[in-house]
């Protein structure tokens, strides 16, 4: 069958590249020592490649696991949300930002670093960003409730993107010294460098959340391709799903942007490039997308250090210098099947 | 095999009575045509009746639990929504969504209803289409199958034969009056009174949100009500194989008083 066929490849896809984001990096390890090293052992080859025993389980551990474990999971949850909630609002143009929750968990890391919190202690800049991203949901919820129709929430969401990048913006403007400026632009751009464990571990359980929220509805979004009215009447709570679908969002993509920053366009490309293959369906789409979105994240990751190995070019630098112009070339060889 | 009984129901619309105290009883067996000038209410009486607008007043549909509802009631709404690219057989499968539990496979009960309704909505030829590049007309069939494949008693349709070719129109409506005659209940928003009075058992006339006539369709095209309810001079005439109504033009309802 074609989509499990699709699925074992984008499945094998992602371990390759997993793998890969392991091996590669600044610190030359090799591939033997690179295993020991992540499972702790390798004292007995004191003097590999790439220094000590003991710096090699470091950078293995300390470093390049969490990366490509956030690699993997902020790209799962991208083109997973992504997907969702373009089988959701039935338009292809959506994108995890629509719904505001994105520029919201921004704006928080923004203001830890602009308060000083994030030199205070370390984790401020990501739970201050969850904060943000808790407090957008929930402003989200009230301006579009139970009853409101999906034109009311994308514009709820588009409003509280604007207020978020206009109190970012704010921010930059006020921020008392360049260096503050700088620090903060700079995590706008979105990257998974030098990130801990501690990251992992704080924001792993949000996106499970948010998957599994948002895994459950592919029957209901198979049905909306018929319009709300005929997927009421199949049996389907829309309000149910559309909770579903904000929060499952707002979780995984509110947990991602809180760790490394916006990263954009993975969740707009994925699902245009994986819905031929899987057949336009949208509940097939839902583990394709998050497979691609992994594989996309992971790949633009390993390539920021390939490419600028010394000043590495920002991942969501990179996603959009790449994503744009493909998207484009995307829109122009299908334009006939998008009317 | 159930019936759709509506007593006393009512509904506003951003302020505005649309539909007033309906009592309508519609038994298994019946194919009623649902007819009446645009915004008599036709389609906010069907939606009403399935619980999709907020109601005062009895619906036996509206009261049931969501999947019973499902099971006992199909409807083909009249925007005619296909997202993304998915065949023609993938939409029809939507329809058995009540039957199946969420992500178990097709049984062979769904596989044989997607296979009939396709066949008698003449779209089995299309089945592994991409259906957005179908017609206009061609989509409206395979959303008809997609209804018929939900295998419910109830058939409710909102225009369901507009924008078809004459074949179509009146294929549609025998699919109709076949589900009726196998003990299903049907009730269909149609705008066509020739096709109407042909293939409907019953008609209920709306105007301005109330029934202004309920009968066989002999009894409720009439020429005084044609021209009071819609402003029209028709052309009724008893041939033997049916009613033939055709309008003719447009009276002031002054004239016909």
């Amino acid at each position: 069958m074609a989509y499990r066929r699709l699925i074992a490849s984008l499945a094998a896809l992602v371990a390759v590249l997993f793998c890969a984001s392991l091996l590669i990096g600044p610190a030359a390890i090799g591939l033997g020592d690179s295993i020991l090293a992540l499972l702790g052992l390798g004292e007995g080859l004191n003097q590999g490649l790439g220094g000590s025993a003991e710096a090699r389980v470091l950078v293995m551990q300390e470093i390049r696991l969490p990366r490509a474990i956030l690699g993997l999971t902020i790209g799962a949850s991208l083109g997973l949300s992504g997907a969702a909630l373009q089988g959701y609002l039935r338009n292809p143009l959506a994108e995890p930002g629509l719904i505001g929750v994105s520029a919201s968990a921004a704006l928080g890391a923004v203001l830890a670093i602009y308060t000083g919190l994030s030199a205070a202690f370390p984790l401020a800049l990501p739970l201050s960003a969850l904060g943000a991203a808790v407090i957008a949901v929930l402003l989200l919820l009230a301006l579009a409730g139970r009853e409101a129709d999906t034109l009311t929430l994308i514009l709820a969401g588009v409003a509280l993107s604007a207020l978020a990048g206009a109190l970012t913006s704010l921010a930059l403007n006020l921020s008392p010294n360049p260096f503050a400026a700088l620090e903060i632009v700079f995590w706008l751009l979105g990257a998974l460098t030098d990130r801990s464990m501690l990251h992992v571990w704080l924001a792993v359980p949000f996106m499970l959340v948010g998957w599994l929220l948002l895994a459950g509805l592919g029957r209901g979004l198979d049905a909306l391709a018929l319009g709300e009215e005929a997927a009421a009447s199949l049996g389907i709570r829309l309000d149910l799903l559309r909770l579903a679908v904000v929060l499952g969002t707002a979780a995984s993509v509110g947990a991602a942007t809180a760790v490394a920053g916006a990263i954009g366009f993975v969740g707009l490309v994925v699902p245009h490039l994986l819905r031929p293959l899987v057949g336009g369906r949208p509940s097939r789409l839902l583990l394709a997308s998050a497979l691609g979105g992994a594989a996309m994240l992971l790949s633009a990751d390993i390539a920021v250090r390939l490419v600028t190995p010394g000043q590495e070019l920002k991942l969501g630098v990179l996603t959009a210098l790449v994503g744009a112009p493909f998207f484009l070339w995307l829109i122009l060889s299908r334009r006939r099947d998008l009317t | 095999m159930t019936g759709l009984t509506l007593q006393d129901l009512s509904v506003d619309l951003a302020g505005r009575r649309v539909l007033e105290r309906i009592d309508l009883t519609v038994a298994p067996g019946e194919c009623v045509g649902l007819i009446g000038p645009n915004g008599a209410g036709k389609s906010t009486l069907m939606r009403a009746a399935l619980g999709h607008l907020p109601a005062t007043g009895h619906s036996s549909l509206a009261t049931l639990p969501r999947r019973e509802r499902a099971l006992a009631a199909a409807w083909l709404p009249q925007a005619r929504e296909i997202a993304w690219g998915m065949t023609v057989e993938e939409i029809v499968e939507l329809g058995r969504t009540p039957h199946r539990r969420p992500g178990s496979p097709l049984r062979p009960a769904d596989r044989a209803a997607i296979a009939r309704a396709m066949e008698e909505a003449d779209v089995a030829r299309f089945a592994t289409q991409n259906a957005k590049q179908l017609s206009g007309g061609e989509q409206a069939r395979v959303l008809l199958a997609r209804a018929l494949a939900q295998e419910a008693p109830i058939l409710l349709a909102d225009e369901p034969v507009a924008g078809l070719d004459p074949a179509h129109q009146i294929a549609a409506m025998e699919v109709f009056a076949k589900h009726a005659r196998a003990g299903g209940t049907v009730i269909a928003a149609l705008h066509d009174l020739g096709l109407a009075a042909r293939w409907c058992t019953r008609l209920v006339l709306l105007d301005s949100g109330r029934i202004a006539a309920d009968g066989p369709p002999a009894t409720v095209l009439t020429t005084e009500r044609l021209a009071s309810v819609y402003g029209i001079a028709a052309h009724i005439s008893d041939a033997e194989d049916g009613l033939i109504v055709l309008p003719l033009r447009r009276v002031t309802p002054e004239v016909s008083a």
